[in-house]
């Protein structure tokens, strides 16, 4: 019989999940009832810890991932258990051990890149994207590059204009790339894994502020053969009256608002989106055609987003199914400031979320003037 | 050390009043200009280019210049410190105590017209620019007041208007941009120069050599200055480079290596540079120098380094105590003439940190401004954007 999983909001079937084949039969035994709380960064850790132990060809490579315990101690004990040569420290220049990484796929091996912040990777895209992503198509299938790129991507707390960029849609725009943003410790741990064992570039995008937050988990998650389907989104909470869309911290966001909107009889769906590349468009419109109201929700930039590509593939395939216009909630539309107000001012807030949902819905009052 | 003296203090002392002479505690602190030379603590090690003398000129006035503003700024990045463990600093806090020496013995060289860049670690540089206490702890936590009217922070500074072009997040990137502010001199036919500062992590990258070797070609006034304080955040500097020795890293372009501890070795050591760099084309310059905190205030600087290291450093190189024992030595003034700046720099501290507790937080309104200089009456918005947007001038 298959464990029902209990999760922060609502209980959902692993079947819902999209367990992979090879798990079903370990997940068909009778586990204990307890819950385990793993946080984000345990569930990387032990991710990535278990992805080098099952094939020696996965290597780490970085600035500070080894003797330093990561910069926020993502690597932990890695080091230790692995070795010099599978945990490497790097200069602080991203662009050479980019290039590097990038040429050892190549050449067979599967190494880890991790960025101390996607702001930094920017020094390296010409090699994530001309030598990563493009290489399988140019070469005919010769050479396929099975690496990932991990770190923390989008706003932190006050860390100001360069390092609080969120790169979802530069990256998820590129053919050749898949994307992942993990919210819970489930889909850290799952997606990881699923990143480590894919033959082709993954840009695997992590949030600072939830590495420590703890989720309940199962054992089948803690489960060495765990692994979560890349391009599937998961509804994280049913709904019949506004589908919601979110990825990563955002998805927290989501769900609190949901909870607001149920108070005032809004039963809204939050759909977290786990994958943006390969971006699961049959569940999102699947959705919207439930509820026929959409809001999209991102950290990042509002032109050329994610929410805008989501907008884009409702109106392609599913028009008539839409009661409403689709509401988009991003980030404003300026560099990060630094102060405490302007920032909150310019990052999604929970009431951003019920009030466009509520739009969506016909409930709220007309738009305010401008500033 | 060794000491000369020029003009002998002695003879200053007989031209003092008697009744000054009668009592040490009445003599006042000498603001002399009278030259004093005074050997800096090593020779300067070349590549490529002929050292400048070990013979620093200086005078009284400027040794406690010295003294007062490395004092200054070294209560001010400890103060720092408690502002961010009392979360009134939020995000990056890079402190500069122990490097205090490059930054003030540069200024000493230089004019305002001459340009410093810099990359995050940038308060002390800022202060030496002509920045003030208020700004730096407005800016620190994110008031109106701040020198980026607090929506840049820690490690965005800017005062253009004395030749401090930031104040820069990413680590290597003020080095091609540091270059680019000499490429204008040059066009403008200006007769200054740039220093574009970097650290020890930052010298690996390539960026670095690419600016560089632009520079070479074209002549440009640029010195670059290795704040090598051997550690790229966690990392000591011979995990990060095969060659350590950052002041002959430019190969075909000449280098020094300073001991940055020395506020008179790097004032000897800029002026030198600025003149080279007027005839020669660019030189690098490696200042040896330490920091005592960590990379940042979220890292504790004790996992890679031992705590006896930090305290030899402390105890034998720290740059306002050299320069306290030149002013005693050469009796230029008491120990309790020190110590009483030491208070004046403590109060003053204080009361800049009250004040900008004082300042307001941004209007919302400032979210939408400086987004461009020319915005064409485009619309800008906020995570809302039905709820929360603006048209931009």
């Amino acid at each position: 019989m298959f464990r029902i999983l209990t999760q922060r909001v609502l209980g959902q079937s692993l079947l819902q999940q999209g367990i992979r084949p090879g798990a079903v039969a370990s997940a068909s035994r009778c586990f204990a009832s307890a819950a385990k709380d793993l946080t984000v960064r345990e569930a990387l850790n032990s991710a990535l810890n278990e992805e080098m132990s099952a094939d020696p060809r996965v290597l780490l490579m970085g600035e500070e991932v080894g003797e330093y315990q990561g910069a926020y101690k993502i690597t932990k004990g890695l080091l230790d258990k692995y070795g010099p040569d599978r945990v490497l420290d790097t200069p602080i220049t991203e662009a050479g051990f980019t290039g590097i990484a990038v040429g050892a796929a190549y050449h067979g091996l599967r190494p880890v890149v991790e960025f101390m912040t996607f702001n930094f990777a920017m020094q390296a895209i010409d090699h994530i994207i001309n030598s990563a992503a493009k290489t399988y198509y140019m070469s005919a299938g010769q050479i396929s590059v099975p690496i990932v790129f991990r770190g923390p991507n989008g706003a932190a707390a006050g860390v100001g204009a360069q390092h609080s960029q969120c790169y979802a849609s530069w990256y998820a725009s590129c053919p050749g790339l898949k994307v992942l943003a993990p919210y819970s410790s489930e889909d850290a741990r799952g997606l990881l894994k699923a990143a480590i064992r894919d033959p082709d570039p993954v840009v695997f995008l992590e949030n600072e502020l939830l590495y420590g937050e703890a989720f309940p988990v199962s054992a089948e998650v803690l489960d060495s053969n765990f692994a979560l389907p890349i391009g599937k989104a998961k509804i994280e909470r049913e709904g019949k009256d506004v589908t919601i869309t979110a990825f990563s911290k955002m998805v927290g966001f989501a769900l609190k608002a949901a909870e607001i909107l149920d108070k005032e009889g809004i039963s809204a769906e939050v759909i977290n989106l786990r994958s943006i590349r390969p971006l699961d468009r049959a569940a999102i419109n699947a959705s919207v055609r439930k509820t026929n109201r959409l809001v999209t929700v991102e950290e990042g930039f509002p032109q050329h987003g994610v929410g805008a590509e989501i907008c884009t593939s409702v109106v392609e395939e599913s028009f008539g199914y839409l009661d409403a216009p689709v509401e988009r909630i991003a980030g404003a539309d300026v560099p990060m400031p630094y102060a405490a107000n302007l920032e909150r001012l310019a990052l999604p807030q929970v009431e951003d979320i019920v009030r466009a949902a509520k739009r969506a819905c016909y409930r709220s009052v007309p738009m305010a003037a401008a500033v | 050390m060794a000491l000369s003296h020029l003009s002998s203090t002695r003879s200053n002392r007989l031209l003092r009043p008697l009744a000054a002479a009668a009592s040490s505690l009445c003599r006042p602190i000498s603001t002399s200009t009278e030259p004093l030379v005074i050997e800096t603590s090593i020779p300067f090690t070349p590549h490529k280019c002929e050292p400048p003398s070990r013979s620093v000129e200086t005078n009284p006035q400027e040794l406690l210049t010295f003294f007062r503003d490395m004092a200054t700024m070294r209560r001010m990045e400890i103060a720092a410190d408690s502002l961010y463990k009392a979360k009134l600093i939020r995000g990056f806090c890079h402190l500069y105590d122990g490097q205090e020496a490059v930054c003030v013995g540069m200024e000493a060289s230089i004019n305002k017209k001459d340009c410093i860049i810099t990359a995050y670690r940038d308060h002390c540089t800022f202060l030496g620019r002509g920045g003030t206490l208020l700004e730096i702890f407005s800016e620190l936590m994110g008031r109106q007041g701040g020198c980026s009217k607090g929506k840049g922070g820690s490690m965005h500074f800017y005062k253009k208007e004395s030749g401090f072009y930031g104040g820069h997040g990413i680590v290597g990137a003020q080095v091609p941009l540091g270059c680019g502010l000499a490429f204008a001199q040059k066009y403008n036919k200006d007769e200054n120069v740039t220093f574009a500062l970097y650290g020890d992590g930052a010298a690996n990258q390539g960026q670095l050599f690419e600016a560089l070797n632009i520079s070479a070609l074209w002549d440009l006034p640029i010195i670059l200055v290795c704040e090598n304080n051997h550690y790229g955040m966690g990392t000591a500097e011979w995990r990060a480079a095969k060659s350590p020795s950052y002041y002959k890293r430019g190969d075909y372009v000449p280098g020094l290596k300073v001991d940055g501890m020395d506020v008179l070795a790097v004032k000897q050591a800029c002026k030198f540079a600025k003149e080279h760099v007027l005839k020669n084309g660019p030189i690098i310059l490696e200042m040896d120098t330490y920091r005592y905190h960590g990379h940042s205030m979220s890292d504790p600087g004790s996992t890679y380094r031992t705590r006896d290291e930090i305290s030899g450093v402390r105890q034998e190189r720290d740059p306002i105590e050299r320069v306290r024992k030149l002013v005693l030595g050469h009796d230029l003034a008491t120990e309790k003439e020190l110590k009483d700046i030491e208070k004046e720099i403590r109060k003053e501290v204080d009361e800049a940190i009250a004040k900008a507790k004082e300042s307001p937080m941004p209007e919302p309104s400032e979210l939408f401004t400086n987004v461009y200089v020319k915005g064409f009456g485009t619309e800008s918005f906020g995570a809302d954007r039905k709820e929360l947007r603006a048209t931009l001038p």
